[in-house]
């Protein structure tokens, strides 16, 4: 099967600074794909390299098998919904959606059903008469997904486009998305800097950083076994330790990750087993948050922050405790 | 509680309105007295006959007339393109100097009209280009572009750059983006930069009198019909006209601009 996007070495250039540095990345059919990583990691430059806004420096970059480099966005099958949402404010919800297959030649009357079917679609039946000003954020976010999806992309390109929702809005429409993608079959390209959006929407995340790809695969993978400490860290929150430390505690002698909730602190009547690494550490700081409760312990110099249930013990900082954490909860990575 | 400004500040405001607008009515006056040779106060009658002999008897007025709206009207035309280009270049562009550059625009408008007539004056002798009716337009075009550039830059702005390429994305081509896009949006700002430029190359005197040749533009026959004496009156009723030609279009244009504002905040 083709693949929806293939990137071959693409490199971007913005005079010196390489925003996209040798990026080789397959992005299969009808698959929901994040990029992810900080600001300034080449994600967007990379969703703009798809859409046709930037055009690489070298390599290539086809779209559903043929090449696209050096076309311009109007001409690809491919359409993006902008952070901002980019409504043309003089123009009705109705017109904006229908922009698309007006430029195409779509007779009126068969591009105004077209544009309704759209906005029936993300809940909107009945404003294709308002004008983009008029509408809240959500709304017009609905307004710019059903402009994209009504000229049917083969792709489609979503640039952070919850970012400027609230937290309550944002989780409804990550369920909408991922049931919208689902029911569509469309290939969905979705640009982020939210780690929790990205594990909970994609089925495939591309972790972005300094212009590279440093790791890619399926959501659970990136969260269970991130190959670098930047992975660790950025995805999640993550105790990195040490060659050193590892190995003094039965680990391998390379640099590992340890997830907070796999720590498990003993109490008076508990013992080791045989399938857990244990250490002794001083409780530092107690964060009580709700449900859970974080609890950072010193061992030895070595910070480790712990995640335990918010009521499971009773703990006080200052209180030296030992602590226990399953064999094949370590993840060696390749580098720190 | 509201404050009330002193007898001192009301009448000093007063006499300000008078200084301003007492001279403009003379003219309406004037333009109705019975005393062709002079001014004088009161006038000694009154009559519509200026009227019926500025339109029947004075074929001296339409070349000037039709002059100035030919000048005015190309200089606008070229200030509406070149300002609107100028416009979008400096408007999307980020380099070093843009600032100083932007200035450069701007500047005709600030410089005294007559060093802009000196120097295009001087600038059409060192190219040996006869004077004529290209180079009153060529120098009414320098200030008329300001106008239209500035008018534009305003609503370049406020356009969210991302709707050009959603435009292109939605797969419209430049022209198509251009035509359905762009320029809705800056429609108004065109319509009031265009009426501003307009008004302002209608009655122009200081640079036309440097970059005319033989010709005269209606503000300069004007002039020369103070100089010498003939149906004075009919003078004031070209005023009248050129009032009337140059007051509405930049009334309109800010009414444009002022709903242009509202509508535009509200769109974003």
């Amino acid at each position: 099967m083709t693949h929806a996007v293939s990137f071959q070495n693409v490199t971007r250039h913005f005079g010196k600074t390489r925003a996209v540095d040798d990026v080789t990345i397959d992005i299969a059919q009808g698959e929901f794909f994040a990029m992810l990583g900080p600001s300034g990691s080449g994600k967007t430059t990379c969703l703009r390299l798809i859409a046709g806004f930037e055009q690489p420096t070298s390599g290539t970059i086809s779209i559903f098998g043929e090449d696209a480099t050096g076309l311009p966005p109007y001409k690809r099958n491919v359409n993006t919904v902008f952070q901002d949402y980019a409504l043309f404010p003089h123009m009705t919800v109705g017109e904006n959606v229908a922009y698309g297959l007006m430029i195409k030649g779509v007779a009126r009357a068969d591009r105004e059903a077209s544009a309704k079917q759209a906005l029936d679609m993300v809940k909107l039946s009945g404003f294709d008469q308002r004008r983009p000003a008029q509408l809240s954020g959500g709304q017009r976010q609905r307004v710019a997904l059903a402009r994209a999806l009504v000229n049917e992309p083969k792709v489609l390109l979503l640039d952070e486009p919850l970012g400027a929702l609230d937290l309550k809005l944002r989780e409804q429409m990550q369920e909408e998305l991922k049931h919208l993608q689902r029911q569509l079959g469309i290939t969905f390209v979705f640009v982020t800097h939210d780690q929790g959006e990205a594990l909970s929407m994609a089925d495939r995340v591309a972790i972005f950083n300094e212009g590279k790809i440093v790791q890619a695969g399926p959501p659970s993978e990136i969260y269970e076994r991130p190959r670098s400490r930047f992975v660790a860290d950025f995805v999640g929150s993550s105790n990195v330790m040490s060659p050193e430390f590892s190995k003094s505690h039965g680990g391998p002698e390379a640099w590992v990750s340890l997830r907070p909730e796999k720590i498990n602190i003993l109490t008076g009547d508990q013992k080791v087993v045989s399938n857990q690494f244990n250490a002794e550490g001083r409780i530092t700081a107690i964060h009580y948050q709700g449900a859970m409760t974080r609890v950072v312990i010193d061992a030895k110099g070595t910070r480790l922050s712990a995640t335990l249930p918010a009521t499971s013990k009773a703990l006080a900082e200052g209180q030296t405790v030992r602590f226990i954490w399953a064999k094949d909860a370590i993840v060696e990575m390749e580098k720190a | 509680m509201r404050s009330e400004a002193g007898w001192g500040l009301k009448l000093g405001a007063a006499a300000g309105l008078m200084f301003l607008h007492l001279p403009l009515l003379l003219i309406f006056l004037y333009a109705f007295t019975t005393e062709e040779k002079s001014f004088q106060f009161p006038p000694p009658g009154l009559t519509t006959k200026w009227f019926a002999t500025a339109w029947f008897d004075r074929p001296d007025i339409w070349g000037p007339l039709y002059l100035s709206i030919k000048v005015a009207a190309i200089a606008t035309l070229l200030a509406l393109i070149f300002g609107t280009l100028a416009a979008a270049a400096l408007s999307r562009a980020k380099f070093y100097g843009k600032d100083s550059l932007s200035l450069l625009f701007i500047l005709p408008i600030a410089l005294p009209g007559i060093i802009t007539g000196i120097a295009l004056r001087s600038a059409f002798d060192i190219m040996n280009l006869p004077f004529s009716t290209w180079t009153i337009i060529l120098g009414h075009a320098t200030f008329c572009i300001v106008v239209v550039y500035n008018n534009v830059l305003a609503r370049f702005r406020r356009i969210n750059s991302n709707m050009v390429e959603a435009s292109m994305d939605l797969g419209a081509d430049g022209f198509q983006t251009f035509r359905f896009v762009v320029l809705p949006q800056i429609a108004s700002a065109l319509l009031a930069g265009g009426m501003l430029a307009f008004a302002l190359s209608f009655d122009e005197v200081i640079v036309t009198t440097f970059t005319a040749g033989q010709q005269s533009t209606l503000p300069i026959w004007m002039l020369q019909e103070l100089i010498r004496p003939r149906q004075r009156p009919v003078t004031n009723v070209v005023a009248i006209i050129v009032i009337a030609v140059t007051f509405i279009p930049i009334l309109c244009a800010y009414y444009l601009t002022r709903e242009g504002e509202h509508t535009g905040g509200g769109g974003r």
